[in-house]
């Protein structure tokens, strides 16, 4: 939206009543968010910085497999003697990456969706959510392992599976949330001054369907990161020597008694995250509903 | 009534009529976190079997009132200091469970809409035996309570009926299946919250009758909640105005009425529109080829036809008033003219060339020249989009690029009485008034030449109505045609020129206000004006509330 600049017309002197608080800065009040955001910002940062300050390359052999103890390592080697600490910082920035990528796609497709039949109905509307229903028929996990069994396990496929599978889900909550906002005048009034239906959508409706969707994202996260990582650990994601938090588990799992850190790491790691995530999203759907909020001036 | 016996003990009065059951002194209610007095250092007292009008606009705390009676606070609000008692009862003393008992039995609420009050998954039979609140009464005395009730509220008392579930009656047997629950359980207070808002005129004459012989009979104090200055001048014996949170004015009705001490009472008073019969114009028909003619007009949704050969013309500069309660089919008249809907035959004629069947089968032309106004400017701006935005988004699209878009919109923002810093705002920064003159200056920009308003003003309270009539007039002026579409036939006969009757679908009598208002012709005509709860003002400059047509009347409200 570009609004207009109009330089001739001086500037306002009324100070306008306060806009009440947008959705960021409600659910900012909550303390769950204030958490929420400092559990997944220090995973974040672990991913983003962790490569830079690495000790060694992560697949340099510096001790025996499994080995606890050594100098010049804090928690020792892996599976086959890489530094633990060094593969722990360099496996998540693939996973946020993956997990990224697919609930972005998939809930961009499934609000593109969403809104379309919200607002068409009709046989467009039945055409999309009846297909929607079929793919919501397969489990989103098993779905994946399916297709990565038969093409094969490649990075891009990941994130396609991961984003179809999110679409259908995405769509239904984004439909219902635009049958909403298309019975209000608002919409009708646009219609009336005959605006493409195209501009509609995008102008008058998608950004008043903002709330329910950022709910979407972050639940569509938590969720992606849950199935990156187990996609990992089945052998079905990233594949070794890669450093990934999912791959790492499941290489070092046979070790587990005599080096837990190896494991015991990266499963904080997406704990924490997926907590952080979800706290996140809770702060940011009790703004959206408006649980919590008081009366102000 | 065993019950009934045992409060009377411990309230020590009886149910004589005069003594004040309800006393509410210094009453505070603020709100957190802001620590807010929604209202401050309020006191009433209400006396058996009559009824105080609570009245003011929206926001003055009149509803927080309303509910402080019954012990019950909105969230992030509390009672902060004052006492409200019932039948010698404080209610601070009360607890959790004392609460739980007073409510419906000690004191009864109805709320402003029917529909969502009861429960649609029960009978009415239920509901009912649910309101009255004694398990000690035996099913068949329980019953014969519950019948009794309904017949008191006129609405049959059989099996069949007591079988049914809400949405099987209409708006104005819901509602009054409501007031039945609340004195089927014989309250000493009842509190009504708009109860008649969303009724037509003629149910809510019936409606207001109920209410008034219920209380009486009953020996119940009432408190009747309304923005609406006529239909508590109608009903109540006694008048408190709220303004910001505070009682500023309170006395008997004819007192107030008559000789208003505040000068918000007094503004309250004038902004009500008279039903004006008489002293109108001598209108006879325009002449000349009309600019909007519709002719043979049938529309429906699907099978159901909602409109039957539908007549009506709207000259240039002329205002025609479509006049019609909920169901007549006045909006699916008007949003048809407007293109928003599409199932309809007939002839639609705008200057000259007959207009399209929805509204992007038509020309960027037509759609400037016919601009559309809607009921609830609540739900007509696009809360995450600018004054200014919103503004520009027609004009953009059916006039064009303009040089100099500040202009446009600081000029759409003056003709609908705002000034130009309004651009910056956005929706929920507005009052509804605001909103509404938002939505008229929207609709203005595109210097249209037909303005339909679906009944802009009935979502707004009196006071900021009687602005937007004001506004309107302005408009008209200027030669614009408004096709007005109302349920009021009040405001009627304060704007319009010309007047067509909508009742089940076809217009029953059309033609000059002055002459359909003074001798209507058709008995639906006669009943509307019947119905329409009225008063007469008598104190000095009250001629005022006439000359809503003189141009110099003071503005109202805020």
């Amino acid at each position: 939206m570009s609004a207009p600049v109009n330089a001739g017309v001086e500037p306002v002197t009324v100070v306008p009543r306060g806009r009440g608080a947008g959705l960021f800065r409600t659910a900012w009040g909550f303390g769950r968010t204030k958490v929420g955001a400092a559990l997944t910002g220090l995973i974040v940062l672990i991913a983003v910085v962790g490569p830079f300050v690495a000790p060694y390359t992560p697949t340099e052999f510096v001790a025996r497999p499994f080995e606890t103890g050594v100098d010049g390592t804090l928690f020792g080697g892996d599976n086959r003697g890489r530094d633990v600490l060094t593969r722990f910082l360099w496996g998540g920035w693939t996973l946020l990456l993956l997990a990224g990528a697919s609930a972005a796609i998939g809930v961009a497709a499934g609000t593109v969706v969403g809104v379309v039949a919200g607002y068409r109905r009709g046989w467009l509307d039945d055409v999309l959510m009846r297909v929607g229903d079929v793919l919501l028929a397969f489990p989103q996990l098993i779905a994946a392992l399916l297709v990565m069994s038969i093409v094969g396990p490649k990075v891009w496929l990941i994130v396609a599976v991961i984003a179809v599978s999110h679409m259908p889900r995405v769509a239904r909550v984004i439909r219902e949330a635009t049958r909403k906002v298309v019975e209000q005048d608002y919409v009708k009034a646009a219609e009336a001054v005959g605006l493409p239906r195209w501009r509609i959508m995008a102008v008058e409706i998608l950004p008043n369907v903002t709330s329910p969707l950022l709910v979407e994202l972050g639940l569509r996260l938590t969720y992606s990161i849950g199935v990156v990582a187990v996609l990992g650990f089945l052998g079905m994601g990233l594949q070794p020597p890669t450093a990934d938090w999912g791959l790492m588990i499941n290489e070092n799992r046979q070790g587990m008694a005599v080096q837990p850190w190896a494991v015991a790491l990266p499963v904080a790691a997406i704990a924490v995250l997926t907590i952080g995530a979800n706290l996140i999203t809770d702060g940011l759907s009790r703004a959206a509903i408006g649980i919590d909020r008081g009366v102000e001036k | 009534m065993t019950r009934d016996a045992g409060r009377e003990a411990d309230s020590g009065g009886g149910r004589d009529t005069g003594a004040a059951v309800l006393s509410v002194e210094g009453l505070t209610v603020i709100g957190r976190p802001s620590d807010v007095e929604i209202i401050s250092g309020v006191s009433i007292t209400v006396a058996r079997g009559t009824i105080l009008g609570l009245v003011g606009e929206s926001g003055s705390g009149k509803t927080t009132l309303g509910l402080s009676l019954l012990a019950h606070c909105k969230r992030a609000t509390e009672i902060s200091a004052g006492r409200v008692e019932v039948a010698g009862k404080d209610l601070a003393s009360l607890s959790e469970r004392g609460v739980r008992e007073l409510r419906g039995r000690a004191v009864a609420y109805i709320p402003q809409s029917p529909a969502s009050a009861l429960n649609p998954a029960l009978r009415l039979r239920t509901q009912l035996r649910e309101a009255l609140h004694d398990a000690s009464l035996s099913a068949a005395d329980a019953q014969a309570r519950v019948r009794e009730v309904l017949g008191e509220v006129a609405l049959p008392d059989d099996d069949g009926f007591l079988a049914r579930y809400p949405h099987q009656l209409s708006g104005g047997q819901q509602q009054r299946v409501a007031i039945a629950m609340a004195f089927v359980g014989r309250p000493d207070v009842i509190v009504l919250d708009e109860p008649t808002t969303g009724l037509d005129v003629t149910t809510q004459a019936h409606v207001l009758e109920t209410i008034r012989r219920m209380t009486r009979d009953y020996g119940t104090a009432g408190v009747y909640i309304s923005h609406d200055m006529a239909v508590v001048a109608d009903l109540a014996d006694e008048i408190a105005v709220m303004y910001r949170g505070e009682v500023v004015e309170r006395g008997r009705t004819d007192r107030v009425l008559a000789d208003p001490r505040h000068s918000y009472t007094r503004r309250l008073l004038t902004a009500v529109p008279l039903l004006r019969t008489t002293g109108h114009e001598e209108g006879g028909e325009p002449e000349g080829e009309p600019l909007l003619r519709v002719a043979g007009l049938d529309a429906g949704y699907g099978r159901t036809r909602v409109l039957d050969g539908i007549d009506v013309s709207v000259h240039r500069g002329e205002c025609v008033a479509l006049l019609g309660e909920s169901g007549s089919g006045k909006t699916t008249l008007s949003r048809s003219v407007a293109g928003l809907h599409r199932q309809y035959t007939g002839e639609v004629v705008f200057d000259g060339s007959p207009l399209a069947a929805g509204s992007y089968r038509r020309t960027a032309e037509q759609r400037r020249r016919v601009q559309y106004v809607f009921q609830n400017p609540y739900e007509a701006l696009n809360p995450r989009r600018r004054v200014r935005d919103q503004i520009l988004g027609p004009y953009r699209h059916l006039v064009g690029r303009p040089r100099d878009p500040g202009a446009v919109v600081a000029e759409a923002l003056e003709r609908a009485a705002l000034s130009a810093s309004y651009a910056d705002r956005y929706p929920e920064q507005l009052s509804g008034g605001e909103r509404q003159r938002v939505c008229i200056a929207r609709a203005v920009a595109t210097r249209p030449d037909l303005l339909i308003c679906d009944e802009i003003t009935s979502a707004l309270d009196v006071s900021v109505q009687a602005e937007i009539v004001k506004l309107l007039r302005g408009l008209q002026d200027e030669g614009m045609a408004l096709l007005f579409v109302t349920h009021n036939i009040a405001l009627v006969s304060n704007i319009a020129q010309r007047v067509a009757v909508l009742h089940r679908g076809v217009i029953v009598e059309q033609g000059p206000v002055g002459r359909v208002m003074s001798a209507p012709e058709h008995e639906y005509t006669r009943a509307l004006i019947a119905d329409t709860p009225d008063f007469e003002l008598s104190f000095a400059g009250a001629p005022e509330r006439l000359g809503m047509a003189a141009q110099d009347r003071p503005v109202t409200g805020a």
